[in-house]
């Protein structure tokens, strides 16, 4: 039966790999293609590109180096950041990423959705939401421009329309729990796993290895993602999956 | 030089496979390829694909290129990959699309919602790293050679193809019953995972088929 995965994110400012809290204090961590070998090497299922490139400059840079991984690391790569248009697509996939991921633009003109499931295949289409608990407390609205901007669009039914419209899997990040490192936010996880027929990957919050069991077992999520663990050498994504196992939960070893 | 000759015909992404046949077959020529002819004068011949089958079909039927695949298909290594496995087949529930029909059966999509054994819901698509099973008629075949019986290999999708006959199908996953992970027949072996993305044990399955001389 299908494996639980397990995906390591990784930041990218102008063709490198960048290290940082909340974007503050960024450092350079490094060559991309020696670190997505390094996590390939430790068994991770899947890699996440976050390009937070600011200048047409990086997004040549960005192309680049999706490429140079693509040459060397043979996993899945899934690049966000950026994408404007379903055309914008098309140059992420030639570079070498399996799977585009979708944030403001899908919000700004949910059609996008569509074109890209129709024009590349809805397995490579994947709809990135950051939630936010509301003040309310009844539910999570989605947020964009890096968790800037509201949207007053409920979490839960965004997914399902996103789904419905072609995504083939959802990213969803909780922003009260990303940097927080005190665990996936479960209830949010949960209530969308449950929600939408398409994979789930949870995001925003890993601060141990149990979380990452939690995010399985409790938040019913088909993939779990974490950035500090790894990069900062506390877990190695072998650890990560030993764990996972030792819970009873199916993963790649 | 050997020429491992990837077939262009306007849909998905030919990139990652030619890579991946490039990284473990760098004593061969891998040419991505619309071109009949050089089609024609390749050794091996890949049928990759992605998207949906109704557009992918009208866009190789444009191609102008079934004739020389089908020319292929009968006389020298074939791989199919994904969509490309599907195509393989002769009809496909996405469309009621007439597909190559260089192998026997059919393919369906997972059914809305998909059901595990206990009731609970499955996911579509079929995404992630799932365990193939190979079948004891299948064993010896030398695109499998090196690899173990339940190897994972990574998957991507919501159609799948059904084949007529038990010896066509070479490998199988579990979703929650078992479906077709591979199939093969004469000097053609396609697979629904995507071998350039599912690391060693994929690339194991790329470099075996890069020095197949297409018996079994």
């Amino acid at each position: 039966m299908l494996c639980k995965r397990i995906i390591p994110c990784l930041d990218i400012k102008d063709g490198r790999v960048v290290k940082g809290v909340n974007f503050v204090g960024l450092r350079d961590a490094g060559d991309p293609v020696e670190v997505a070998k390094r996590y390939n090497d430790q068994g991770a299922d899947e890699l996440c590109f976050l390009d937070i490139t600011a200048s047409i400059e990086g997004r040549g840079l960005l192309f680049d180096l999706i490429e140079r991984v693509a040459s060397q690391v043979f996993i899945p790569l899934t690049v966000g950041g950026g994408v404007k248009t379903a055309e914008d697509l098309r140059p992420l996939l030639n570079a070498g990423a399996d799977k585009v991921s979708i944030n403001t633009a899908g919000v700004n003109d949910p059609s996008i959705f569509n074109k890209a499931s129709h024009f590349y295949g809805a397995q490579c289409v994947v709809a990135a939401i950051d939630a936010k608990k509301k003040s309310s407390g009844d539910g999570w609205e989605v947020f964009v421009h890096g968790g800037r901007t509201a949207t007053g669009k409920d979490a839960i039914a965004w997914a399902r329309e996103v789904a419905d419209r072609g995504a083939g899997e959802i990213l969803l990040t909780s922003m009260d729990r990303d940097g927080a490192k005190i665990g996936f936010d479960l209830e949010l996880t949960r209530a969308v796993a449950d929600a939408v027929s398409v994979p789930v990957i949870a995001s925003g919050g890993v601060g141990n290895l149990q979380h990452l069991v939690d995010g399985v077992l409790k938040g019913r999520a088909d993939a779990v993602l974490a950035a500090s663990i790894f990069h900062y050498g506390e877990h190695t994504v072998g650890e990560a999956k030993a764990m996972m196992r030792a819970a009873g939960i199916r993963v790649r070893l | 030089m050997e020429t491992i000759a990837i077939v262009d015909y306007g849909m998905g992404n030919l990139r990652s496979v030619a890579k991946a046949f490039a990284h473990v077959a760098p004593e061969q020529r891998v040419l991505i390829t619309a071109d009949a002819r050089e089609i024609a004068n390749a050794e091996r011949v890949v049928l990759p694909g992605q998207a949906a089958m109704p557009e992918s079909m009208v866009a190789l039927n444009a191609s102008g290129l079934r004739e020389v695949l089908l020319e292929a298909s009968k006389t020298r290594p074939f791989f199919g990959v994904c969509l490309g496995l599907q195509m393989l087949f002769e009809t496909t529930e996405e469309g009621a699309t007439d597909a190559l029909g260089y192998l026997p059966g059919h393919c369906v999509r997972f059914p809305s919602p998909h059901r595990d054994h206990d009731g609970s819901t499955l996911k579509v698509p079929h995404m992630g790293w799932n365990a193939v099973h190979i079948p004891a008629h299948a064993r010896a075949h030398p695109c499998w050679a090196g690899l173990d019986d339940g190897s994972a290999f990574y998957f991507a999708h919501s159609f799948y193809a059904v084949p007529d006959t038990a010896e066509t199908l070479v490998g199988s996953a579990n979703y929650p019953d078992p479906i077709c992970a591979a199939a093969a027949r004469g000097n053609i072996f396609a697979v629904q995972f995507h071998p350039e993305k599912s690391a060693a044990a994929g690339l194991r399955v790329l470099k075996n088929f890069s020095t197949w001389n297409g018996a079994f």
